[in-house]
């Protein structure tokens, strides 16, 4: 589904990944790990297409195209899907017409009609009930004056109505009660399946007590350090990060 | 150069009621003393008057049918009074007022009621009268009177519809308003404007003014439709008693020329206005805001929001100014102005003006101006948005915010759907419209 070989990648002329190499496969579960500034969001920001963020060297295929060829929207209608760490605010453009306007542009892309707005509605606030958030919230702003845990909530919302085949949440867990969390980790898990694999950034632990991944890596100076399974997350928590970038140096 | 409303003023001069001559004659007499502002003129630095050139005519007499003149009017389902070309349109005027509203044309005031207008007429603008007020009432032929019962409260809007058709020569008219709401009334007005699609060429000198008594409350909105080459050059005065509220909103849409001046006067403690507005001229037009918020007794507030989306070779000029006089202590004000330049030939003047003289006060203003947010672009793009639709979604969300204060719904209701339209030209643009 996605194959990053050798990427490298600069913000404001300073190289963040330096040589990343990652596959994942239908149906799996990545937790990429590791310490501060060690390019994890960078990873998610330069695979959504965000502007800023340079492609020196490497490719990454995404369901068998280039994906560096591509526009960010078409990433999206790919099935690319990057829950943001830090939510944008719209005021004025409201989460509704925003929801309505996206799910439209993938139907379009499937040679599908627009849905009608009652169906449409229908289907977003039961959406909303999933992930715990006041159907009051989709006549609001985009992200306007939500809190932390809502602007997350509002991710994952987007991330269910869209349905992805790949998605990435960008520490999608921090700042968020364990409640919080519970209904995120359960939303995840309602949409793992054969065809849809997941990338979970993530600095601790705790996340993948709530969502099982297959593979946990740790992100250090640029690349993927290590690789293992859900042990090796517990092992990082108990020893950090000091003793995996004393070996890599 | 102060000739080119020669015709008019003439016409008026004959026609005015004969309650209005001395009024007519003394505006007349004051515009004939002046002299034109030039770019020099502060006040006119960034609008040019070069439009104002020739020799305008009077506007026909006789009706004429809004289907005929290719008008239409929105249904935002109140009381309205329609005028095209400065003449009263009976067909399309409700006769049946609601209660404790006392709604009339200068040319039918009786003896009492023009008794009345001639004692508030030109309160609110004040003594020291500006120039094209001076013309307005040279000009001065018809009006409207508004007069709100004290403690009534009017559900329904009341609307002034001034619509400009084509005709065969250039003309230009005077549109004049005074709006009474008594002590404790509540109602909305709304001054509409708009004109006929086509070549036209007309300019309108309006003036309105709002005396709020005391506690009184009146939603007023003014909208300004007019396109091509439909000149306006307007102002509009409210004076606040004590406690009393205005809320204000304002919406143009570019002509060759439109410039609006809007005052709002706080002369009784414990006043609240809400002035907003939006402007987008695009091709070649120009808008021009002058606000000036007067605080002149203490314990009033006052908030101001306008936003501008300055297209193509568009250019806009805002003006904001909030002035706290020694006395006005505890006034709290607030100014914002926010502009989207959306192409590098479009252009924007915006300068905030504080002038306080009182040391007790809370006053806020900021002016900016940008293109459109490139975090904000990305995101919806990441969602899989085309970037022309999320460039759409994004200008219209960047006035939709404003819109969204619009006391009354209908009002906010319409343009929405039609400020979306002008957005997308393409229908599939907007098709994600709930």
């Amino acid at each position: 589904m996605l194959t990053i070989e050798n990427l490298h990648a600069s913000v404001d002329g300073t190289d963040i990944l330096r040589g990343l190499n990652l596959t994942v496969k239908p149906g799996e579960v990545h937790a990429i790990m590791g310490p501060n500034g060690s390019g994890k969001s960078t990873l998610g920001h330069v695979l959504a297409g965000r502007p800023g963020y340079c492609v020196t060297a490497g490719t990454a295929t995404f369901q068998g195209q280039n994906l560096f060829e591509l526009e960010t929207e078409e990433r999206a209608l790919l099935g690319l899907f990057l829950a943001f760490q830090y939510p944008v605010e719209i005021p004025g453009v409201s989460n509704m017409e925003f929801l309505k306007a996206a799910v439209d542009a993938q139907r379009s892309q499937r040679g599908e009609t627009p849905l009608d707005t009652v169906s449409f509605m229908k289907t977003a606030r039961e959406t909303c009930k999933t992930v715990d958030l006041d159907p009051s919230f989709l006549k609001r702003g985009v992200n306007e004056g939500f809190s932390g845990g809502e602007k997350k909530r509002n991710e994952l919302l987007q991330m269910m109505m869209l349905q992805p085949v790949l998605g990435i949440l960008d520490e999608t867990d921090s700042g968020l009660d364990i409640d919080a969390l519970q209904v995120v980790a359960d939303g995840v898990n309602s949409m793992r399946s054969p065809d849809r694999a997941f990338v979970m950034v993530t600095h601790y632990q705790r996340l993948l007590d709530f969502i099982e991944p297959d593979f946990v890596h740790v992100l250090a100076g640029g690349r993927i350090v290590r690789s293992g399974d859900k042990s090796l997350a517990l092992e990082l928590e108990e020893r950090g990060y000091a003793w995996l970038e004393d070996e890599v140096a | 150069m102060l000739d080119f409303m020669r015709k008019p003023l003439d016409h008026a001069a004959a026609n005015a009621p004969p309650w209005l001559a001395d009024i007519v004659s003394a505006g007349r007499m004051r515009w004939e003393a002046s002299s034109m502002p030039t770019r020099k003129t502060e006040q006119w630095k960034y609008t040019s008057l070069q439009h104002l050139q020739g020799s305008y005519a009077p506007a026909n007499d006789g009706r004429v049918e809004l289907a005929e003149a290719g008008l239409e009017l929105p249904d935002l389902g109140g009381f309205r009074l329609v005028f095209v070309n400065g003449h009263f349109s009976p067909e399309s005027s409700d006769t049946e007022l609601p209660e404790g509203v006392n709604l009339v044309r200068f040319a039918d005031a009786s003896d009492s009621q023009a008794e009345t207008i001639r004692e508030h007429l030109g309160l609110a603008v004040g003594r020291d009268q500006p120039l094209f007020t001076a013309l307005n009432e040279a000009a001065l032929e018809e009006g409207v009177f508004l007069d709100i019962d004290p403690d009534i409260s009017v559900e329904q809007p009341l609307i002034i519809a001034w619509l400009t058709a084509n005709q065969d020569q250039a003309f230009g008219v005077s549109q004049r308003m005074l709006v009474m709401a008594g002590r404790g009334s509540h109602a909305t007005v709304i001054e509409y404007f708009d004109s006929a699609s086509g070549g036209q060429d007309s300019f309108t000198n309006g003036v309105t003014e709002l005396l709020l008594n005391e506690s009184a409350t009146l939603n007023h909105c003014r909208l300004h439709l007019e396109q091509a080459n439909a000149v306006h050059i307007g102002r509009v005065h409210a004076q606040l008693s004590s406690h009393a509220t205005l809320k204000s909103f304002h919406c143009a849409l570019g002509s060759v020329m439109k410039r609006l001046d809007l005052v709002v006067d706080h002369v009784g403690e414990g006043a609240h206005s809400e002035l907003n507005g939006v402007y987008l001229p695009r091709e070649r037009e120009h808008i021009d805001y002058h606000t000036c918020t007067e605080h002149r007794v203490p314990n009033c507030s006052s908030s101001e929001i306008f936003r501008g989306i300055i297209e193509d070779e568009a250019s806009a000029v805002f003006n904001g100014r909030i002035h706290i006089h020694e006395n006005a202590q505890k006034t709290r004000a607030e100014l914002n102005n926010r502009n989207l330049l959306t192409s590098a030939q479009a252009e924007v003047n915006t300068k905030p003006e504080l002038e306080i003289y009182a040391d007790d006060v809370q006053c806020a203003h900021g002016a900016t101006v940008a293109q459109l947010d490139l975090e904000s672009l990305h995101y919806l793009r990441s969602r899989g948005i085309a970037r022309d639709e999320a460039t759409v979604m994004l200008s219209f969300g960047f006035i939709n915010e404003v819109i969204d204060s619009v006391s009354c719904e209908a009002v906010a209701e319409h343009l929405r759907g039609l400020l979306s339209e002008r957005f997308a030209k393409d229908p599939a643009l907007r098709a994600h419209r709930i």
